[in-house]
Formats: structure tokens, C-alpha cells, sequence
């Protein structure tokens, strides 16, 4: 870095692109920068996050940073009391989230550790029983909001509600259903962050260790000692892997020539042996397709069990691969013996008294990590796919009733206009007239998707404001990746043109031809041995992983998606390369070292 | 039984050990243990008897030996002078040099040569036999042989050697009877050095003993040992085999063996060669590796010389020339870290002190 501190532009001269101007209405006013706090929110260095929010928010989806983040501060500042780190602000500029995460005073550091100690201990020393119970209340969660429906409003209340005097009518019902459900969303980020933060401290506890007593230690090695092997994110794709397997077993693969997912469960529900594998197909369906080829984010995101193609394209890929003679399951015996290699050298090479604290810190590490690899199944996928699911359910009733023409519609409002809008159906249902809903809400709609799409038209900015010196925040470094060299690297732009360096997240070294994936989408356009390149990576995109020869992603550390699926199939992987994505294009010839964490294009594409 | 004459260092059996000599025998474990000492064969004590014997009893030189007296000095330099020249001028005999001569094109055979593969021949004795091991070892060296002729001969001039002066006056001066005199030579390919440095299995800086520490240059090592170039450095991880660290410097010279002249020349490295890291991953990666056996094998961290032979590809390329006990940390305690704290009063300091804080 030169003399002159270098600093990023600030939101406040950041300007929007055109034709997306009147966007701050579309968010909350406490989550965008008001000219008002301009002064107060300059002092603040903010990046952005574009790992887990890559795409910009339609109104009601902002729903998901606001409850996601306000729960991970609570935990931080309110129920653990974190001694050197509050919360992380938030705000959303120009249709991107961006993250501020609030230090503690250094002063008041020290009076807060009896607290934590307490607070934190508790959870520690208690944690499987908590944690069972945490799987209860998830489970209850996602029943509750499994019971909710959303049906058009009955010409006349129920016979019964008159002869039990109940004295309410279905509007009642209807708002409280939908004030239910935003709560019960809200209480899923709740958990979401129970047990999470206190996972990543303890990580960030073994991880700090082995940095000091093995200096240099790759965080690879860090990351295997303490990676699980079985986790539940795997058991979507190892349940497909199942079902191919069965159905080849059963002598069914015939079927999986079509095209169609609907053709082919036709196919082999006419087959001898069809019922059997039907049977299996519903089985693994509850719960292990509530999965999401997106992050859970999104109202966009689409989840297996309500696109069965998704599923069944990967199904029909490991049945030709089965045909094949390939093999397709993980090699988890040989993760398992590595892992223990790996484990029992390092421990070999400390002395007695620092063994016995190594093997503490990864006890509780292994402890409290399949939480962090766990909880995005029952959360991002299962609660957050039944939650857009009901959404999805309360639009397509609405359409019905006129108020929109797209079942997507209703996402360009905030939650709270959409409480307004139900208001305005049983007024109207009560009084007897036209709703007036029907009337002015597509303008509305109209003008708004103009000012989305042309957010979208402009990439974020990696950060705002003065940098900080040295970035300590304890979680910004574990959940973000955020480090002193990589603020200075997006300061920087130094790269050299067409080599890209990130972090070496998993090992290998592989040359191969690029595929730029912008969406989950656009998944399928993966041919068999290239490359992917993508911002970011979800964790359900793991079928793809079996097509694929390695992982090159902008955003991400060790313990990213990304990273961890490429142990987990063992290709080689750099993440957080900043711009390898659109950088590199399609069709371009690449090396990817996943040992060093470098990316170089061998060939650039020839103009046609 | 028909003694053996010759055995490569691979195939000697525990009860032939005693006839390979010091360094033979050393060579021998060493390689039968999968460690990549550089090929070869011991001509065997059974070698040196046997024309020794043949020679000194039938030129009675034993008795001649017997009846001198060491500090007569013309004498003993002159019984000196005419055993050497005896051993030097006298044909071995058939079947002997068949024998040798059979191990040799083996060994040519090993790297695809026809009889001219260079080779290191040196003298291999038994302890006792003589004064101390500088005076066994070094001078009795000749690198770069090639050739029937000339191994046969310089296996000669080793067994010569154990005639000097001062070899014969130190044997009668501690009673050891000529007759019971023994010596193996050694006859191992001349390593062709691309790149040479040294390995520490441990970091030396602190002590950790989960790294590999390795300085390579072009050539022969000697210009690492030596300090004539700023050799690369490159830290590895020893456990999962990644590059943790590394510092590339201008490598301008190189020595490389002039075959002909029998000796080493230092040569100019191409400009842009020089810049250039000297090892490749891959090379590092076994490097590591084998460094790794070499510690596990003696059972502590060890300070390894080591070779890339141009005549070998991959991992077979890596020459082990010498392994020794390091020193330095073996016997105290890491520096890496003074002070531990467990539990969660170690999970606060971790949380106010994070890692990107400390590096």
C-alpha cells in the first residue's frame, strides 16, 4: 500500500444506476443510509456481503438479512455477551447488503468475560442436550408452519363458527395466519444463531492454537482436523445416490433415459420392481428435498421438492455414471483415515502439556462443528423452503383474487405492505365491494420490478468507507473471510492480468476449461469435466460436484461452501479469488492450484 | 561355499553385512530400509582376501611385515611403496573380476548405460583396521570413474591404501596381525546433481517439528553448504505436504562435475533460470516426503544432504547423500508458544485476541 491511506468510496457518493431511483422505499428506513446519519454512518467501515446475498433483495426477501443478522448480533451482544464483539449493523445500498461489525470498547473487554464465561459455559457444557433440543424446536417450527394455509376468504363464515359462538370471521384467521408465519420465520433465524456463533468461537479457538503452537500451519489441515465426515448437508445427494444405485439394482435405468422427470417416474411406476423404488423416491423426499439449489435467502430459490426436475437431473446423471462402471459415492472411509492421520501427527509432534490442550480445544471443536455444517439443512433448507413455500401459497391465493398477475408478484412488497394488502381483502370481502387492491397494486409492482432490475444492472462495491487498521473482529474473520490482507487486496487491484490469487481451500492442481455460472440456473449448462466459476457457491449445489474437476469462487474462506464440499469430493478448490468470475470466461483454458490458492488462465478464448 | 564377491546394497543379507566394511554396511541398511541411497554395489572383504592372501604369500610379504621395525622410516616407507605397487600392478583374479565386473554393468545397466556409467569408488574398512576415520574415509574417494578398466583399477588403488606408512605403523603399534586385515570398497553411481541443498525435518527458526525446512540450488550441493549462492527456502508442512513458505533468490552459479577432468566446475546459471524457484511442487512434495521416512527411520529430526539426480525422473531422481541427528532443537523445547491457557478462559483469549492480530 502507498503512503496515503487508501480508502473506499462512501454510500453516500456511491450513486444508484439510472432508472432505479425511489429505491430506498422499497427497504425499511432503518436499514438503508439516511442523509440525516450521514456524518455517524461515514465513521464506519462496512463490506459487503455478497456471500450469502449475491443478488439484489426484492422488497419482502429483505426479510431474511434483516431477521439473519439481527440474530446473529443478539447472540453476540445480548444472550452470550461476546467479550470483544457486539453485533455486526447492517444496511442495505442499492439493492446490496452491507455488514459493520461493532467492536467492543477494549476497555469494557475485560468486564464482560465472567458473563460470557457463564453465559457461553452453560451452552458448552450442556451442548448435545441443547442441541437435541434445539432439533425439537426446529422440527416444531417447521410444523407450525407446515399446518398454515392460505385459502380465498368463504362467501359466508362456517355454520359451525355461529353455532359455537366463536365470534371471529376467516379474516381474522387469515391475518393472524400470515402474522404467524413472518413470526415463525423470525423464530427460525432465532435458533439459526442459538447455537452457531458460540460454534465458531470454539473453532476460531482451536484454529488460533494450532496457528501458534504449529506457526505456518496450513488452515487446510486446521479445517480437516476438525471437519465431520457424515453431515446431514451431504444426505440430499447421498440419498440420490441411493436412489441410483436401487434403481439400478432393480433394473430400472431404462426409465432414466427421459428427458422428463414426470415421463420417467411414469416409466417406472409401469415397471416390475417400479413400486419399490417409488416407495424409496417418496421416502428420501421427506425431509431430504427440501433442499435448495439456491441459499434459502431468495423467494427466487428453488427447492428440490417443488422442482423435481432439479433432483432428477443429478438421479439421471449418477444412473448413467452407474452404467458407466464409475464410481460415484464420497470416499468417506478414506476422508475418516486421513483425518485421523492427520490429527495423530500433528498431535505427535507437541510435547505432553501442550497435547493435552491441543486434544481439549479440538474435542470441543469437533463437538460444536457439526452444528456449523449441520444447521444449513435444517434451517436455509428445510424451515426456510417450507416458509417460501406458504409465501408462495398466500401469493398464488391473492393472484387469484386479482390483486396480481404473477405469483411472484407479492416479493416486491415489505412484509408489512403485505399486511395492508390483506386488510384491504377483508375490508372489502366485509363490506361487499371490490377490493382495491386489484386496482393499483400492478402499477405498483411494475414500477418497482423496473427498479430491481435496474439495480441489478450494477455489481456492489466490495466496502465503504475508511478501512480499519487491522480487522479483529473475531467473526467477520471466521463467517466472512474478512482479513487485514484481503481489505488490502480489494484496495489494491494489483492483479496481475490473468493470474488471480485466493485462498488455497482445497488441494489439487488441475487444468481444465472454465464454465462461468452467474445463478443456480444456470447450473445445467455444467459439462462433464470443466471447471466451475462462480461468485459464490450454495451447498446444494453438491451434485454438481460429481460433474465438475474443480471450484473456483470471489467470495469465501476455508470453512466456505465451497471449500468444504471440495474436501468433501476431494477436488481441488480456490475461493475468494475476488473477480475470478468475471474475469475468466467460459470456454477459457484455466489452471487451478488449489495447494497454493492460484488461478492463471492458460488460454484465452479465440474471437470467432 | 563359494565366498561372494560382490553385493549390491539392496540384496546383502544380515550374515554378509560384516564383509561390506563401515560404509558399506551403512550404505546397505540404508537402502534396504527404502531409503534412496545412491545405487550400488560393495566388493566385498571375500574380494580382498582373497588377493590379497594370494599376493602377500607369494611375494612373502606377511613375514616381511612381520620382520619390520616401524620406526626404521626408510624401511617402512619403502615395504610401503613396494606392497602398494605390488596391489597396483597384479591382476585380479577371474573369477573376482567377473564378479565385480558383472556388478558394475548391472549397475550401467540400472541407467541405461553400456559400461560407462561414471561412479563413486571408495574404500569401506573395517574399524579397527585402521587409524581414524578421516584418514579412512576422504582420501580414499575417486569420483567419476568410468569404465571396466578404471573401476577395476581404482578398487586397486583403494585396497593400496591400506598400505601406507602410517596404516601399517598403527596396526604394529596396536598388535593388529597383518593377516586378520580387511577392507570392502564401495562402488556407487556418481549422483549427476541438477539440484542439491539440505532438509531439516523441523522448522529451525522455532523448533516445530510439524514443517519441513529445505534450501535447494542448482548443481552440486556444495554451493549451499558452502554458502557460495543464497540458496531457496522453502517451509513445508509436514503432515499435509503444502508450501507454508518460501523465498526464491538469484541463484548465478552452479558447480557441475566436469566428467573428463575428474572434478567440479562452477558454472554461470542462465539469467533467467537463476530467478526461477530451483524445486517444483511436485519435487517438494517428495522431497518432504522422503525427508519424513529418513527422520521416522532414525527416530529423530534430521538434518539430510540430498540430491536431484538429472539421470532419474520423479521421485527416484531424489539422492539421499547424507543424514544426520539435528542438534539445535532435538534436545529442548519448541519456541512456538510459552504460555497455554485450556478451556474457556483459552477460548476468551482466543475471542480478544484473534489470530489475524497476532501473525
Amino acid at each position: 500500500m502507498t503512503d496515503k491511506k487508501k480508502k473506499f468510496v462512501s454510500p453516500y457518493a456511491h450513486s444508484a444506476p439510472k432508472g432505479s431511483e425511489g429505491w430506498k422505499e422499497l427497504y425499511p428506513y432503518f436499514l438503508v443510509f439516511q442523509e440525516q446519519l450521514k456524518e455517524q454512518e461515514e465513521e464506519k467501515f462496512f463490506f459487503c456481503d455478497s456471500q450469502h446475498w449475491p443478488n439484489v433483495f426484492k422488497p419482502f426477501d429483505a426479510m431474511t438479512v434483516e431477521f439473519a443478522v439481527k440474530c446473529l448480533s443478539q447472540y453476540n451482544s445480548r444472550h452470550y455477551v461476546i467479550p470483544p464483539a457486539n453485533g455486526v449493523d447492517f444496511k442495505i445500498h442499492n439493492g446490496y447488503c452491507y455488514m459493520s461489525p461493532v467492536a467492543v470498547d477494549p476497555e469494557l473487554i475485560e468486564g464482560r468475560v465472567p458473563e460470557f464465561m457463564e453465559r457461553a459455559g452453560y451452552y458448552f457444557q450442556n451442548w448435545n442436550e441443547l442441541l437435541d433440543n434445539w432439533h425439537k424446536k426446529v422440527k416444531r417450527v417447521i410444523d407450525d408452519m407446515e399446518a398454515i394455509h392460505f385459502e380465498p376468504l368463504p362467501d359466508r363464515v362456517d355454520l359451525q363458527w355461529i353455532k359455537d359462538g366463536v365470534g371471529l370471521d376467516p379474516t381474522f384467521q387469515l391475518i393472524n395466519n400470515y402474522n404467524k408465519l413472518i413470526s415463525l420465520c423470525y423464530e427460525t433465524w432465532q435458533y439459526h444463531f442459538e447455537f452457531l456463533n458460540l460454534g465458531y468461537a470454539a473453532y476460531l479457538d482451536f484454529f488460533g492454537f494450532c496457528k501458534e503452537v504449529f506457526p505456518g500451519i496450513p488452515d487446510l489441515s486446521v479445517a480437516k482436523m476438525v471437519q465431520g465426515i457424515d453431515v446431514d448437508l451431504f444426505r440430499p445427494d447421498d440419498e440420490l445416490k441411493k436412489l441410483a444405485k436401487l434403481a439400478v439394482t432393480l433394473n430400472l435405468t431404462d426409465c432414466f433415459d427421459k428427458k422428463d422427470v414426470q415421463e420417467a417416474l411414469h416409466c417406472i411406476s409401469l415397471a416390475e420392481n417400479g413400486g419399490e423404488w417409488l416407495q424409496a423416491w417418496e421416502k428420501a423426499k421427506h425431509p431430504w428435498f427440501n433442499y435448495t439449489s439456491g441459499n434459502g435467502f431468495y423467494s427466487s430459490d428453488k427447492y428440490w421438492i417443488e422442482h423435481l426436475d432439479i433432483p432428477y437431473g443429478y438421479l439421471k446423471n449418477y444412473v448413467e455414471k452407474l452404467q458407466r462402471g464409475e464410481e460415484i459415492d464420497r470416499p468417506t472411509e478414506a476422508l475418516e483415515a486421513e483425518r485421523d492421520r492427520i490429527t495423530t501427527e500433528y498431535a505427535a509432534s507437541l510435547d505432553e502439556e501442550a497435547r493435552a490442550i491441543f486434544e481439549g480445544k479440538l474435542g470441543l471443536a469437533r463437538v460444536v462443528f457439526p452444528y456449523v455444517e449441520n444447521h444449513n439443512f435444517y434451517i436455509e433448507h428445510w424451515a426456510m423452503g417450507v416458509f417460501w413455500r406458504k409465501t408462495r401459497e398466500l401469493s398464488r391465493m391473492l393472484k387469484e383474487q386479482g390483486f396480481w398477475h404473477q405469483e411472484s408478484d407479492m416479493y416486491y412488497f415489505r412484509r408489512e405492505e403485505i399486511l395492508q394488502v390483506l386488510f384491504d381483502y377483508g375490508n372489502s370481502w366485509a363490506v361487499g365491494v371490490p377490493s382495491v387492491g386489484p386496482a393499483v397494486l400492478q402499477d405498483e409492482i411494475n414500477r418497482r420490478k423496473k427498479i430491481v432490475d435496474a439495480l441489478a444492472t450494477a455489481p456492489p462495491q466490495p466496502a465503504f468507507n475508511n478501512p480499519p487498521k487491522v480487522v479483529t473482529e473475531p467473526f467477520t474473520i471466521m463467517l466472512w473471510g474478512i482479513t487485514t490482507e484481503a481489505v488490502e487486496s480489494w484496495l489494491g487491484g494489483d492483479e496481475k492480468s490473468g493470474h488471480m490469487k485466493g485462498m488455497a481451500a482445497s488441494p489439487g492442481l488441475v487444468e481444465g476449461y472454465a464454465r462461468i455460472i452467474n445463478d443456480a440456473s444456470e447450473l445445467d449448462q455444467l459439462q462433464q469435466g470443466e471447471i466451475l466459476v462462480t461468485r459464490v457457491t450454495a451447498p446444494s449445489w453438491a451434485p454438481v460436484f460429481n460433474k465438475i474437476v474443480a471450484t473456483v469462487t470471489d467470495i469465501g474462506g476455508m470453512m466456505s461452501h465451497a471449500a468444504i464440499v471440495c474436501r468433501e469430493y476431494g477436488l481441488p478448490a480456490v475461493t475468494g479469488t475476488g473477480s475470478a468470475s468475471t474475469q475468466i470466461k467460459t470456454g477459457m483454458k484455466i489452471r487451478v492450484d488449489g495447494g497454493k490458492g492460484t488461478v492463471e488462465i492458460l488460454e484465452e478464448l479465440v474471437e470467432a | 561355499m563359494k565366498p561372494t564377491y560382490s553385493l549390491f546394497f539392496k540384496e546383502a543379507k544380515a550374515e554378509q553385512l560384516e564383509s561390506l566394511g563401515g560404509k558399506g554396511k551403512s550404505l546397505a541398511s540404508m537402502s534396504q530400509a527404502n531409503l534412496p541411497v545412491p545405487q550400488g554395489f560393495c566388493v566385498t572383504t571375500d574380494a580382498f582376501v582373497a588377493f590379497i592372501q594370494d599376493l602377500m604369500t607369494a611375494k612373502g610379504l606377511f613375514s616381511a611385515l612381520a620382520k619390520l621395525d616401524t620406526k626404521n622410516m626408510p624401511a617402512l616407507d619403502k615395504l610401503s611403496a613396494e606392497i602398494r605397487s605390488q596391489i597396483l600392478n597384479k591382476s585380479i583374479a577371474a573369477d573376482i573380476q567377473q564378479d565385480i565386473l558383472g556388478s558394475y554393468r548391472r549397475l550401467c545397466a540400472m541407467y541405461d548405460k553400456t559400461g560407462d556409467l561414471p561412479v563413486a569408488v571408495r574404500s569401506s574398512a573395517t574399524a579397527e583396521d585402521l587409524p581414524d576415520a578421516s584418514f579412512a574415509g576422504q582420501q580414499d574417494t575417486y569420483l567419476w570413474v568410468v569404465g571396466e578398466e578404471e573401476v577395476l583399477s581404482h578398487i586397486k588403488m583403494c585396497w593400496a591404501s591400506l598400505y601406507t606408512s602410517r596404516a601399517i605403523a598403527y596396526r604394529k603399534d596396536h598388535n593388529i596381525p597383518e593377516e586378520e586385515v580387511q577392507m570392502s570398497v564401495v562402488v556407487q553411481k556418481m549422483v549427476n546433481a541438477r539440484v542439491a541443498g539440505v532438509t531439516m525435518t523441523l522448522n529451525p527458526t522455532n523448533g516445530d517439528r510439524t514443517k519441513v525446512a529445505i534450501e535447494a540450488s542448482y548443481g552440486l550441493g556444495e554451493s549451499v553448504v558452502s554458502g557460495t549462492v543464497t540458496p531457496d527456502n522453502y517451509l513445508m508442512d509436514k503432515v499435509i505436504f503444502e508450501l507454508v513458505e518460501s523465498s526464491i533468490h538469484e541463484k548465478k552459479t552452479a558447480l557441475l562435475p566436469d566428467v573428463e577432468n575428474r572434478c567440479v566446475v562452477e558454472v554461470e546459471v542462465d539469467a533467467e533460470k537463476a530467478l526461477e524457484a530451483c524445486l517444483t511442487r511436485e519435487e517438494l512434495i517428495f522431497i518432504s516426503k522422503i525427508a519424513k521416512k529418513i527422520e521416522k527411520h532414525y527416530g529423530c529430526p534430521q538434518d539430510i544432504e540430498w540430491a536431484l539426480d538429472a539421470d532419474a525422473e520423479g521421485e527416484e531422481a531424489f539422492t539421499l547423500l547424507q543424514s544426520r541427528p539435528e542438534t539445535v532443537w532435538s534436545n529442548k523445547k519448541s519456541e512456538t508458544k510459552k504460555q497455554y491457557m485450556s478451556g474457556m478462559q483459552g477460548l476468551v483469549g482466543s475471542l480478544i485476541n484473534p489470530l489475524s492480530a497476532k501473525k
